[in-house]
């Protein structure tokens, strides 16, 4: 700061200069410079850092900022088929309210007395999630959904002491390369192939695979090609036989209507809750769920926060706290399990809101609707030339695999087409499954009109002609 | 008869909000509807029927989920009580939370990263459509690289700790690409260092080797030359660390590292009494992580989202998690071909929309505007220093008489030794005072312990009250010691009776699991 004419930063109120200095004459030290000293002069910066001329005023602010968001084109902006893990869903304005009110926004780490809302709010996104999946025990939201399954995983093998395990190949590869990474070095990974026709997973490949080494099957309802794995309780049972557990990794939105897996069986249900209220924000809206049945060996092995519900010392108050802290690495650092830290739990409040407006009616409501969106998209598009709906028999959610095969044109130049005239076509996913040929991943949400679905069956005969 | 009202206490008679309010599902009324979903088109319906009764019967929901029936109102009410009875940087000196680094989140990046153009944006569009967004990532990569003197940057770690993950993996990959993986399994640490690095390194397959401070309170480099070796895969450590103090010899601890053949990690998730100070690079650092939602100001969002970045010379960079954000001279682009990378970290490019935040909080301050933030952190921090070892009863162990950067991890061991008051009931306390202290300071190397961090965004004003509070409260401690055993007394709830959390019988982290471990289950 220029010592004739010092910024005072609306940021930094002891910017101002008799401030500081008399805050420095109290602590008597002649300058700020003191309280460097021991960093070693070879290691001070000489000079400020390069950096951009800052816009000191707000307006001049608002003015660049605006004007780089202007250059991006929306979803809304345009008609929009992209799923593939994150969904464009209708987020109710209350979500949006309750997640930018202060209180909530900008607390972190508060104790269960003075962030009593952030306990109780986050207990309740818990509990509702619980009702959602069958199940007693549902975590405070980690990263996202590609941590929730990792972490799950490497639940199962501590679980079973066991180091394998079996992953449905329509997996997107993207969460593999997640998987190869973070279950390094102990967990070997095994991928088990599905049907071509059917798009679930090959039962005589898991019959052939699994075994006593294994600790846990793992497979996605709907999977990432968008089918509905009507073999679930034959692959659950397939893996108890064997002392595997299984885990299973849902898109919660669409429990009002399909079975939750603890219904089938499964030990272990993660997913991400992008879903449940939260916009896209470029990816920047994942949250991870864990939820297991409420027993000790399991409960034990999450490294999360699990904020529990308790008496305080006046009758009729709900008191919260941390249940079984000493197992997280806050309390035992390397001796913990994993790691626990900063991940969603802004997301996981506004979950439990979404939850709450739309009740058991607005969630079979809405997983009905999208069902049957997605089924007239599927059979619409099926019927222009060349183009097909792969897994067409099976049951799907929201998403479905489209194939360009029996045109010209590959799924990037129909892509490119349709962007032209202002439609984002599905995921491109002839690199991450070859084997599929120039196909892509559509999804149709309650967003999606039967006017905006007619619009892109007509656009994409236009441009596959 | 004066009519003149005086002047307020200097401690603040605080109450916060006690709205009584219901579990969610008590507040249920059969029938109600807090939004409505769009009708599906008859034409839709007629053609294809009802889908989801085609499900075969174990994959169809039977039973429809136990959640509350609200109308809309009562939803937004129950939630905006909530609110009230949590404290956010908004409302308190939350100067509390040492190394979390709670500072004034702007309301004006608040306004950019809740705009259409940035919420509507899905990951996969086509990149001419999101020009704008990676650009604002492409010049905060350069912010951080610039503040770090690091040579690439990535945000995809949702976090800090995935950041601290993501470094060790790099390292991993580093380690493996020279094929001396195998033989490098330990992880060196500081005990002063954030506990995730541990937690990271171990999660990662290290034995992790933690390195206690010396007598001044200095990480020990006897002890850490002690610990290195050809199984040496890297060291992981904060700086300054969790007791506010610099290590002088970081530079010599790097060397040693190296000279083993290992690779060093700056954690500065909390970087911010030294922005524009001192930087990774001139230390020798092969890798560092900044927390966009501690130094860079994006809100804490009651624990996230927040975000990661992480931070590698180009030695690093081939290891780097795809795709990284590049620019060919006219268009920004998301590179997918770093054929040694780790892969993915999450499922996307992180949390984009904090990236945002951070670019703007950035702009608005520019270079001397950060070097302003970390001067007057460590003012803030000094002063407060001095304050508080006013107050009888405590202490700031190691590095006696010395100044500190910008935390502080006192002890309150006197006045424990003294009184019989702890420094957890000490933080409880606080709370009928409108601010907070948090208690968890694992491991409790420091005796009784209260860590604080006055960021620049609090006033002198604001330290004083901070202090009169202690104050007060250590005053209680000898006089009426069971005033502060019993807090808290103005909160929104009383003494919490915990030890039903420790038993797998008790414990409810639903409220179906309570109902039933209650005996109350409904039908």
């Amino acid at each position: 700061m220029s010592e004739e004419n010092p910024i005072i930063h609306p940021y930094i109120p002891n910017s101002e200069p008799s401030v500081k200095a008399e805050m420095l004459r109290e602590v008597g030290a002649a300058s700020i410079e003191e309280f460097y000293e021991d960093i070693p002069e070879k290691l001070r910066l000489k000079g400020y850092l390069d950096l951009p001329e800052p816009l000191l005023s707000e307006h001049q602010l608002v003015q660049h900022v605006e004007g780089l968001l202007a250059k991006n084109r929306t979803a809304r902006e345009n008609l929009s088929f992209l799923g593939a893990g994150c969904y464009q869903h209708h987020v109710p304005a209350v979500c949006d309210e309750i997640n930018s009110r202060g209180e909530f926004l900008t607390a972190y780490a508060g104790e269960p007395y003075d962030d009593h809302g952030r306990f109780q709010a986050l207990f309740e996104y818990q509990s509702m999630m619980g009702e959602l999946l069958n199940m007693d025990v549902v975590n405070v939201p980690t990263y996202d959904g590609f941590q929730a399954s990792a972490t799950s995983l490497r639940m199962a093998a501590r679980i079973t002491g066991r180091k394998r395990v079996l992953i449905c190949r329509t997996t997107s590869s993207n969460k593999l390369s997640k998987f190869k990474d973070y279950l390094k070095p102990e967990i070997e990974i095994n991928l088990v192939d599905y049907g071509m026709e059917t798009g679930m997973l090959d039962l005589e490949v898991l019959k052939e695979k699994i075994g006593d080494e294994i600790a846990a099957v793992y497979f996605e309802v709907p999977s990432y090609l968008g089918c509905i794995d009507t073999q679930a309780e034959q692959i659950v049972e397939l893996a108890h036989q064997s002392g595997a557990l299984c885990v299973v990794s849902v898109d919660p939105i669409s429990l009002g209507v399909l079975n939750p897996p603890s219904e089938y069986g499964a030990d272990i249900v993660c997913g991400d809750i992008q879903s449940l209220g939260m916009h896209m924000q470029f990816g920047g809206g994942q949250a991870g769920f864990i939820a297991t049945r409420d027993e000790e060996s399991f409960v034990m092995e999450y490294p999360s926060r699990l904020f529990g519900v308790a008496p305080t010392i006046v009758e009729g108050e709900y008191g919260f706290g941390d249940v079984a802290y000493e197992r997280t690495s806050f309390a035992k650092r390397e001796g913990g399990v994993e790691w626990v830290g900063t991940a969603s739990a802004l997301w996981g409040i506004t979950a439990g809101v979404y939850l709450a407006l739309m009740g058991p009616q607005g969630m079979r409501e809405i997983g009905e609707g999208i069902m049957q969106r997605t089924q007239y998209a599927m059979e619409e598009i099926t019927q222009i030339d060349g183009i097909g709906v792969l897994f067409f028999g099976s049951h799907h959610f929201k998403e479905f695999v489209v194939n360009f095969d029996g045109t010209s044109k590959t799924v990037r130049e129909v892509n490119q087409d349709l962007l032209a005239r202002g439609i984002f076509g599905g995921k491109d996913i002839s690199l991450e499954f070859p084997e599929l040929g120039q196909s892509c991943l559509y999804c149709v949400t309650e967003v999606h009109t039967k006017a905006d679905i007619d619009r892109l069956v007509d656009t994409l005969e236009e441009v596959t002609k | 008869m004066s009519t003149a009202i005086s002047k307020k206490p200097t401690v603040r008679r605080f109450h916060q909000a006690r709205w009584d309010e219901a579990i969610i599902f008590e507040l249920s009324q059969s029938g109600q509807r807090g939004i409505l979903v769009p009708e599906v088109e008859k034409e839709i319906q007629a053609q294809v029927g009802d889908a989801a009764a085609k499900l075969p019967k174990n994959m169809r929901r039977t039973t429809p989920p136990k959640l509350p029936e609200m109308s809309q109102l009562h939803v937004l009410r129950h939630y905006s009580r909530l609110s009230q009875e949590n404290l956010g940087v908004d409302l308190n000196t939350d100067i509390g939370q040492g190394t979390c680094t709670m500072k004034y989140s702007p309301k004006v990046n608040e306004k950019f990263a809740r705009s259409p153009k940035m919420i509507d944006l899905h990951p996969y569009q086509d990149e001419a459509t999101v020009q704008g967004i990676l650009e604002v990532i492409y010049r905060l990569e350069g912010f951080l690289k610039e503040i770090s003197g690091l040579d690439r940057f990535t945000f995809q770690p949702a976090a800090g700790s995935a950041a601290i993950y993501a470094n060790v993996s790099m390292m991993r990959a580093y380690h493996e690409s020279r094929g001396e993986s195998e033989h490098r399994d330990e992880m060196i640490t500081t005990i002063f260092s954030h506990p995730s690095n541990a937690a990271c390194a171990k999660t990662a397959g290290y034995k992790v080797i933690t390195l206690y401070p010396d007598e001044d309170g200095y990480p020990s480099l006897e002890a850490l030359k002690a610990a290195v070796s050809e199984r040496t895969a890297g060291l992981l450590v904060t700086n300054p660390e969790d007791t506010g103090i610099f290590n002088p010899r970081i530079e010599e601890f790097v060397r040693t590292v190296h000279d083993a053949g290992g690779l060093c990690a700056y954690d500065q998730a909390n970087a911010n009494g030294i922005l524009g100070i001192t930087r990774a690079k001139e230390a020798g650092f092969d890798l560092c992580h900044f927390n966009l939602h501690k130094t860079f100001s994006t809100p804490h969002g009651c624990g996230g989202p927040a975000a990661g970045a992480s931070g590698v010379t180009n030695e690093l960079a081939p290891f780097m998690p795809v795709p990284i954000i590049d620019f060919d001279g006219d268009r920004f682009f998301l590179n997918h071909d770093l054929p040694d990378s780790i892969g993915k970290i999450g499922p996307f490019y992180g949390v984009a929309q904090n990236m945002l935040r951070a670019y703007a909080w950035i702009m608005s301050l520019g270079a001397e505007g950060l070097r302003e933030v970390a001067e007057v952190a460590v003012l803030n921090n000094n002063y407060l220093l001095q304050k508080v070892l006013e107050i009888r009863g405590t202490s700031a162990p190691y590095a006696e008489g010395k100044r500190r950067i910008e935390q502080v991890r006192y002890s309150w061991e006197k006045l424990a030794d003294d009184t019989g008051v702890h420094s957890e009931e000490i933080g409880l306390r606080v709370a009928d005072f409108g601010t907070h202290y948090w208690t968890s300071h694992h491991p409790y190397i420091v005796p009784e312990p209260m860590t604080l961090e006055p960021t620049e965004s609090y006033s002198k004003a604001d330290l004083d009250e901070y202090a009169a509070i202690l104050a007060h409260i250590a005053e209680e401690a000898y006089e009426s010691p069971e005033i502060v055993k019993n807090a808290p007394h103005n909160s929104t709830v009383h003494k919490t009776k915990h030890e039903s959390l420790d038993d797998p019988e008790t414990w409810a982290v639903t409220w179906r699991a309570y109902l039933r471990k209650t005996g109350q289950e409904t039908p």
